[in-house]
């Protein structure tokens, strides 16, 4: 695993990463990498196709809402990094062509 | 010594108030935890709910709450509503919570009373509270040395004297391996016993929340308050969920004997197999048994783990909550506010999480990974058939020296024995089995029980029997 490559993992999960974090991160992460390898020496068969960890099965609740209307509105707000009246700020995503 | 029980015994005696002790445990954290520095934020308000707990329980004695006025330590990942909750990051660093985990509505229920929130690696990555954008913790027995991790707080809370009982959360050992550290009990509940509800999400396959205490009769009581069924998590389950695992006079022990060989503290092997020899003295079956697929736990384990990490972790992006890095388009948003807020570790699972989930790698690592968690599974089921409980050490060492592990892979390898566990979804238990000698200072050490799924109070039984009694 070489530094583009971990560049690239830092694109795919939008983590800005330095050139010295790439040269870090492609040590550690090839070392890792060795290390789990391992875990292709196991062989299944037609059996083991669908994964059997978990209790498999449905699990339903009432669709009803629990909590009275705002109960949580001010807190959840306050939290945020930017908010006008009672909405959450982003920035544009779509831009005109002026721009 | 310092449990529930006796606190509870001297509260309806008339000889202790929940608000006497409160003083205490505030006085002691404000002396001690200056150099341990096992909390984040402390609750200074919870000396006005000792106070109404007093006269409560003066009104109500026996009839009372079973936790009422019981100072309890919380995990900086659990949620209290309107408490500072960062998951010892600086992502979360100002984040406060907007409503209260499941666990701890019942422990409120039950009386507890919260008096701070304990430091842990950055988002229960690691196993030594190093990682921690909070400052590092130092174990209160040795402090050259890390108290475990990640629930390392919640465990140095308890060592330190400080509150009878921490509520970690554990995904591969995070509240076994500082138990054993700190020389305290720690369980690991089967998984789906205890909500998820307002625990921040590290693996959710794997997660599950727990008591550190001294006793084992003290986990048993906080489990028995926090566990149940619970509407808002779909993975938790009923208690008639697995087929009934009995409690007996006298079990057969397996060991995975072939397990015990590499790199394992040669002082910790001997601790336990004097731990068996007690085992077979009070008239316990010491069995070995083969657990192959044991051995790839850890190589399956890194990759699950970081690819829930990968996908759990996404949510942090600097637009709804916690910190946000401003910049000139939202994808520039997104990648600064990762970098700047996640710590080294952290960055290093997602990476990893994204790289085994990726195209044309999936099968070969992920697909593989959740094979092997399939057929450990079997594994264990047949070796279960055979014997009550499984038995090892908690840790292949003693408590480390602070900065020692700097290999990421090294300080993986410390857990080798608990990982299997979280893996398969069975409950375990860890309490001190001995003490071993590091530069004249005496350090505990724990052992581990695992019980079949369903089996967490089978394994309570036999740590009051072989732990509790003869303390």
């Amino acid at each position: 695993m070489n530094k583009e490559d971990i560049k690239h993992l830092g694109q795919l999960s939008r983590i800005e990463l330095s050139d010295e974090d790439a040269d870090n991160f492609s040590k550690e992460i090839s070392a890792i990498i060795s290390y789990v390898e391992v875990v292709q020496d196991i062989i299944g068969n037609e059996d083991d196709k669908e994964p059997k960890v978990g209790a498999r099965f449905n699990v339903f609740r009432d669709d009803v809402v629990i909590n009275e209307p705002d109960s949580y509105t001010k807190d959840i707000l306050a939290e945020m990094p930017k908010s006008q009246d009672r909405y959450l700020v982003v920035k544009k995503i779509l831009q005109t062509e002026s721009e | 010594m310092f449990t529930i029980a006796n606190l509870r015994k001297q509260f309806l005696e008339g000889v202790l108030t929940p608000k006497k002790l409160m003083e205490k445990t505030l006085a002691d954290i404000k002396a001690k935890d200056k150099d341990i520095n096992a909390f984040i934020d402390v609750y200074d308000e919870a000396l006005l709910e000792a106070e109404k707990a007093t006269k409560q329980l003066a009104e109500e004695g026996e009839k009372s709450a079973p936790l009422l006025g019981i100072p309890v330590a919380i995990k900086n990942n659990i949620l209290i509503k309107g408490k500072r909750k960062a998951a010892a990051s600086k992502m979360l660093e100002n984040y406060k919570a907007t409503y209260d985990a499941t666990i701890i509505s019942r422990l409120r229920a039950a009386g507890a009373i919260f008096v701070g929130s304990t430091n842990m690696d950055e988002f229960a990555m690691g196993s030594s509270t190093e990682s921690s954008y909070f400052g590092i913790t130092k174990n209160p027995l040795d402090n050259k040395r890390v108290p475990g991790g990640s629930s390392g707080g919640s465990a140095a809370a308890v060592a330190m004297g400080a509150v009878p009982v921490a509520i970690g959360t554990d995904t591969g050992g995070s509240i076994r391996q500082p138990a054993s550290y700190c020389g305290l009990v720690g369980f690991k509940p089967t998984y789906g016993a205890v909500s998820r509800y307002g625990l921040m999400a590290m693996g959710s396959s794997l997660d599950q929340a727990g008591p550190l205490t001294n006793t084992v009769a003290d986990a048993e009581l906080i489990h028995n308050v926090m566990a149940g069924l619970d509407p808002m998590d779909n993975t938790s389950i009923a208690p008639d969920t697995y087929k009934e695992v009995s409690i007996k006079e006298k079990y057969t022990f397996g060991v995975p004997k072939k397990l015990l060989v590499d790199g394992i503290d040669p002082d910790v092997f001997n601790t336990f197999n004097r731990h068996l020899e007690v085992l077979e003295a009070m008239g316990h079956k010491i069995v070995e048994v083969d657990l192959p697929l044991f051995e790839k736990g850890l190589a399956a384990y890194y990759i699950v783990m970081p690819a829930e990490v990968s996908s759990n972790l996404a949510r942090y992006d600097g637009i709804r909550y916690g910190l946000s890095v401003e910049a000139d388009n939202l994808l520039d948003v997104y990648q600064k506010t990762r970098a700047e807020g996640f710590g080294r570790e952290v960055k290093r699972r997602i990476l990893l999480g994204t790289y085994v989930l990726s195209s044309g790698y999936y099968d070969a690592f992920y697909g593989k990974a959740e094979l092997a968690r399939s057929k450990m599974r079997q594994e264990l089921n047949e070796v279960f058939n055979k014997v009550d409980a499984i038995i090892t050490p908690t840790t292949p060492t003693p408590a480390f020296k602070i900065g020692e592990k700097s290999d990421p892979l090294a300080m993986y390898r410390e857990d080798i024995f608990t990982v299997p566990v979280n893996l398969t979804g069975v409950p375990a238990l860890s309490f001190p089995m001995g003490m071993v000698e590091r530069e004249g200072v005496s350090l505990p050490v724990g052992v581990q029980y695992i019980a079949p799924h369903g089996g967490d109070n089978r394994l309570f039984a036999i740590g009051k029997k072989i732990y509790d009694e003869r303390l």
